[in-house]
């Protein structure tokens, strides 16, 4: 399959990006990181941008680091380097344990978290993780750099609020605190599936109770869904028995799931429900 | 604004199997398309062709990519490696030898793949458990063998590897 004819630009600078994007018309000009998603959807035509901006010689975006209260992840950071990354432990973990899980390890060598938050797959898993830890996007255009609420981000199926000529530069992850964990949970056919299923959760404990709380859905909605009637009813709580069966129900009530071929809404809908319970009890466990 | 799309080309600068070659090449083209039909390089298949199985496989300066899903045009100033660059001199690279001695392929299709994968996965590990091995290949899929022998070749491999160190 080939995609259709492009012009290819390989800026080293940001400033060089966003003027080739600005000499395009709404959407013509697409901006490419790993490509992992960009370039199958330019093979089979469902994309047939005019111009590609191929930001990988940009330097400058790759940095993860915790810095200033916050987790930076790079426009140009991939889920192998977050894979294999000491810092995504702990109260972190949430991150830590979705980077595995993406794809296969092959697609994990070059696919970024921040072109599959831009993607905006509603199967995709870093959208219900960087939901779940209130994660903010801070993106660049030619009017200058403007952060986005990760809840502002995804409008419906592959639609972002991002301007169609601003690119991501970075990923941010406000630090929760040293009494904080998370995990992420995916049900899959097989490796390098999409998820039939998946669910992120990450909580911020104080006094032995949640002081906030974030669980995100994959896979069963238009986009990914925060579970937000689940985060209140855990927060104030422990995370005993009978707040984690509580917090699960309502999770999967907040599910939409639709029936495919990887199954029915009610099998889906189940699923959230157990995986947001085995999530928290995994949260739980780890840090008693 | 532009009004048009013209079909464009680039020179790109590349190193395959440790030879420099110089190209022009159309942005669209599929870095597995360059390989295959540009430089006679037949060992690296098209299998999916939609970044699923990995049978396109190559080394991007060392890192295991699907060649199906990556533009040649991305490749400039880079090393690529393929199944040709296995062997060394007149003979086989261990892992290929350890694929021939356990019987690690059937078709063959996926073999490619399938070795370069564990080029990469016995330099940063030399010696992986079965579990470590079953996880390197995961993006590598095999509709003949069941695994088992892909499993032992590469145990092979890394056990005669680690012999002649």
């Amino acid at each position: 399959m080939y995609p259709a004819r492009f012009e290819y630009f390989v800026p080293t600078t940001l400033d060089e990006a966003l003027e080739i994007l600005g000499r395009y018309d709404d959407g013509d000009a697409k901006v490419l990181a790993g490509g992992m998603s960009l370039i199958p959807v330019m093979k089979l035509r469902f994309a047939t941008p005019r111009a590609i901006v191929d930001i990988n010689r940009i330097g400058g975006l790759d940095t993860l680091a915790e810095e200033g209260g916050q987790l930076r992840i790079g426009a140009l950071v991939r889920h192998k380097t977050c894979e294999q990354s000491e810092l995504l432990k702990g109260k972190y973990g949430a991150l830590g344990d979705a980077a595995p899980q993406i794809s296969d390890p092959i697609v994990r060598n070059l696919g970024t978290v921040a072109g599959s938050l831009a993607h905006a797959d509603p199967q995709g898993d870093w959208a219900s993780v960087m939901l779940a830890v209130h994660a903010e996007v801070v993106v660049r255009g030619t009017a200058g750099e403007r952060t986005i609420p990760i809840d502002e981000l995804f409008e419906g199926p592959f639609t972002t609020s991002l301007a169609p000529n601003e690119v991501v530069t970075e990923v941010r992850v406000p630090d929760p605190g040293a009494h904080a964990g998370g995990t992420y949970l995916k049900l899959e056919r097989k490796v390098g599936d999409f998820a039939t299923a998946g669910v992120a959760v990450h909580v911020s404990m104080s006094n032995g109770t949640v002081e906030r709380a974030g669980i995100a859905l994959t896979g069963v909605g238009p986009t990914n869904i925060r579970a937000a009637a689940a985060e209140e009813a855990l927060t104030g709580h422990a995370l005993d028995d009978d707040a984690i069966d509580e917090v699960s129900r309502l999770a999967a009530e907040a599910a939409q799931p639709r029936a495919d071929l990887r199954g029915t809404e009610e099998y889906k809908r189940n699923a959230i429900r157990v995986l947001t319970a085995r999530g928290l009890r995994k949260v739980k466990e780890g840090r008693s | 604004m532009i009004t048009e799309t013209k079909p464009t080309t680039h020179q790109i600068a590349v190193t395959v199997n440790g030879a420099e070659h110089s190209l022009e090449v159309e942005p669209r083209l599929l870095l597995v398309h360059l390989l295959r039909e540009k430089l006679g390089l037949t060992g690296t298949h098209v299998g999916c062709d939609t970044t699923s199985c990995g049978a396109c496989t190559v080394l991007v300066d060392g890192v295991p990519i699907k060649s199906c899903t990556h533009f040649a045009v991305q490749v400039d100033g880079r090393e690529v490696k393929t199944v040709e660059g296995l062997k060394q001199g007149a003979d086989l690279h261990p892992i290929q030898v350890g694929f021939k001695e356990e019987h690690g392929l059937q078709c063959g299709f996926c073999t490619p793949g399938m070795m370069l994968v564990t080029s990469v996965l016995l330099e940063e590990n030399p010696d992986p458990t079965e579990e470590e091995i079953r996880w390197a290949i995961s993006g590598n899929i095999c509709r003949c063998t069941g695994y088992q022998n892909i499993v032992k070749a590469v145990q092979w491999a890394a056990k005669n590897m680690g012999e002649s160190a």
